[in-house]
């Protein structure tokens, strides 16, 4: 029993996490400043989530990961297109496995 | 993205497609590592549909076969899932308008990938109205929650998981890094996210994922203050 009282308050507490703000402030205005912030919260937050996994991954530092994803930044910084950056930096990190 | 179509629904799962591929190693991986924990299939399964959160799964289910008290196993992985809170108020000068029980669905479907696709494809698409919007949040949302079920339930049941020498788990970052890089269009985005980086690796010793949060608040300030300097 005790586990389903861990699933039920996570997935309830998870559930509030990504409704408190969509949900309970809908469209009422709200100030630019906030505005402002929230523009950059996608290059806030989702660079620092993959970065551990891209310099600290599990099997410890590989060069031909930290080549590859700095090609799939460039790639899609240069072409401002997701699918060629995936590919250009899967391509690059093939490769470099191939060579090693 | 590769597709055009006009419909932003059709867009959404196109766009969705190579993220929701991805999920399926590590929906799989939560499935065994769960019945290895031994939860029964049952648990296992409710894990999966009411939280949808790897992270906080895997989180959750290695504190629970160490013997940690159930409340430190909650709070411990909803602090892995704080960075939801930031989502979900990114979000809402886009989707806030939409009626309220649509509103109460997206939230559900509210994930790292979803939110990734809709804030890229929302900052690009600025013509798009707000059904434009939940229609596309929609394509991308509607695949992820079967294929993250479905592919837990074969982790589960069949003990299938991706061979290790298959490096899988490097799409996941890989992909997320192709999804912001098109973002980096001003310098206030440029050093929101080196803030970003640098914060987290530098903050990568606090418990509980919460040095990404501290990074993202800091990110946040930095890029907002050189939009507001310029």
């Amino acid at each position: 029993m005790n586990v389903w009282w861990i699933i039920g308050a996570l997935g309830l507490g998870t559930y509030l996490t990504r409704f408190v703000f969509l949900g309970l402030i809908g469209d009422r205005p709200m100030p630019d400043w906030v505005l402002r912030h929230l523009r950059y919260t996608g290059v806030a937050v989702l660079p620092g989530l993959v970065a551990p996994l891209v310099v600290w991954p599990e099997g410890g530092t590989d060069p031909a990961q930290l080549i590859a994803a700095a090609v799939t930044v460039a790639v899609g910084v240069w072409r401002k297109d997701v699918i060629s950056a995936v590919l250009a930096g899967g391509a690059a990190f093939v490769a470099l496995g191939l060579l090693s | 993205m590769a597709s055009r179509s006009s419909r932003p629904f059709l867009r959404g799962v196109a766009d969705g497609m190579p993220f929701v591929v991805i999920m399926v190693p590590f929906g799989a991986l939560f499935g065994v590592l769960a019945i290895e924990a031994g939860l029964p299939l049952a648990q296992v399964m409710g894990f999966t549909t009411l939280v949808i959160a790897g992270a906080s799964q895997f989180v959750a289910v290695q504190l629970m076969s160490d013997g940690v008290p159930g409340a430190i196993v909650v709070a411990s992985a909803l602090a892995v899932n704080l960075r939801m809170v930031m989502y979900s108020a990114a979000m809402v000068p886009h989707l806030g308008p939409a009626p309220f029980w649509q509103r109460v669905g997206i939230s559900y479907l509210l994930v790292d990938q979803t939110y990734a696709l809709a804030q890229s494809a929302f900052d690009r698409e600025q013509a798009w109205s707000v059904s434009d919007k939940v229609a596309y949040f929609a394509g991308t949302a509607l695949p992820v929650f079967p294929v993250w079920v479905g592919s837990t339930w074969v982790g589960a049941v069949l003990g299938a998981r991706v061979p290790e020498s298959w490096q899988l788990e490097f799409a996941m970052p890989l992909a997320f890094l192709a999804l912001v890089a098109p973002m980096l269009k001003s310098r206030a985005h440029v050093a929101g996210a080196f803030v970003s980086v640098t914060g987290t690796l530098l903050l990568w010793w606090v418990p509980w994922n919460l040095g990404l949060i501290l990074a993202a608040i800091a990110a946040m300030a930095v890029a907002a203050e050189i939009e507001r300097r310029s």
